[in-house]
């Protein structure tokens, strides 16, 4: 699983108000290479929400993103190739996912997150 | 298809190792998952900008329909009930990231950040009941809430569904209306019994696009015909869901039966033949009484 996913994710317990961001727990981290396209990390930057993005990294082993960011940092190619590694180029191999809420762990098998809830959290 | 996989089980049981295996290495079936995916994504109509977006894929299973959104250069996040069909997907070494999860539980996504949704074949199962605690409107609209949230303004999804029956149809389109969805029904090969498919095409929020583009469905001479119920009122066509089916006709009631005369007939015949028949008698073809 990569960032981008992690940044979407959110727990979907019943109940749950607030269930993003999943905290990682990261037991193995893989990198593989993917072309870059600038355009697309810029559409997403406006997405990505940044601090849970910078937490993520940092979980999964990665400390070169900056705490803070904006939209002018995108110029510097330095900054959208850290952003690009960060994004799409780490991957969460196995680990876990778990709620900020509820402290649900959702384990993260081969680069599978298992989101199924039980039937009491639906 | 001569049986409904959602008769036989629920989807994480019926594709286990050997039926996910099967399906993927069914020449047949990667053809056609490619070409209705490929189809889905042109109804998506995606503003033609050459930039990459996230997709998402609901339903992915071992990854064929999202193998022709790596192919046009998008990122996806696939959803599977299916541990199997990940496995093989992951064997196949898919480009987009893989869930496993329920649809029915809702998909637990920001809200806003999905440029398009695409489902082929999977969401006919929300239809059914698997477990005690399953209610297929709940499911529904759990599924089709949480998606119109993660969706951004503007978004489309598109689903291909085999819906069992009318009522189906009605059930899921009710369910994506009320969850703030407007779109419609498009019927590719309406007059094809096998090829005929039908696509829930749903629209999020405003978005101006080249509505003539997605009103038309194909024919087939390959030429477009315009099925689905289109925004514009003047050229309101009649959704044409099942009324190219010819009615059955009613069978002949012949409650007289045959009569004696022809049964005395086929009797003389078989004995011809040398068959062991019962004689004949003041009983034979007679009609029984009524206290019977």
């Amino acid at each position: 699983m990569r960032l981008l996913t992690h940044n979407m994710l959110s727990s979907n317990i019943k109940g749950v108000v607030n269930g993003f961001p999943l905290r990682i727990e990261a037991e193995k981290v893989v990198e593989k290479t993917v072309e870059m396209n600038g355009e697309f990390l810029k559409k997403m930057f406006e997405k990505i929400d940044w601090k849970a993005f910078v937490d993520a990294s940092w979980a999964m082993g990665y400390t070169e993103l900056p705490e803070e960011a904006d939209s002018s940092m995108l110029d510097s190619d330095e900054f959208l190739n850290r952003f690009h590694h960060a994004l799409l180029e780490l991957h969460l191999e196995e680990g876990a996912l778990v709620c900020p809420e509820t402290g649900r762990r959702f384990p993260v098998n081969k680069g599978i997150p298992n989101m199924l809830l039980h039937e009491d959290e639906v | 298809m001569a049986s409904r996989p959602e008769v036989v089980a629920p989807p994480e049981i019926f594709y286990d190792d050997a039926e996910a295996r099967k399906y993927t290495s069914s020449s047949r079936i990667v053809q056609i998952q490619a070409t209705l995916s490929e189809r889905a994504l042109e109804l998506l109509a995606l503003p033609d900008d050459d930039v990459p977006k996230l997709l998402l894929d609901i339903g992915c299973g071992s990854g064929l329909s999202g193998e022709t959104l790596s192919e046009n250069g998008h990122h996806w996040i696939g959803l599977d009930i299916s541990a199997s069909m990940l496995n093989v997907a992951l064997e196949r070494e898919v480009e987009g990231d893989l869930l496993l999860g329920d649809m029915g539980q809702g998909l637990g996504l920001r809200p806003g950040v999905i440029d398009g949704a695409i489902s082929i074949s999977a969401v006919q199962w929300l239809c059914n009941a698997d477990k005690s605690s399953h209610n297929p409107r709940l499911r529904l609209k759990a599924f089709f809430t949480s998606l119109y949230k993660c969706l951004a303004n503007g978004a489309r999804a598109v689903f291909q569904v085999y819906p069992e029956n009318i009522d189906q149809r009605e059930l899921i389109l009710n369910a994506a209306m009320h969850a703030g969805f407007a779109g419609g029904i498009v019927v590719d090969f309406p007059h094809s019994s096998k090829r005929r498919k039908e696509f829930l095409v749903l629209k999020c929020g405003q978005r101006s696009v080249n509505a003539s583009m997605l009103s038309r469905s194909k024919n087939e001479d390959g030429e477009s015909c315009s099925d689905e119920d289109s925004e514009d009122e003047e050229n309101q066509t009649v959704c044409i869901s099942d009324r190219h089916r010819p009615r059955k006709k009613p069978k002949k009631n012949n409650k007289s039966g045959k009569g004696k005369e022809w049964l005395l007939r086929k009797k003389e015949q078989m004995r011809k033949r040398g068959n062991v028949v019962p004689p004949d008698t003041k009983y034979t073809g007679r009609k029984r009484k009524d206290r019977f």
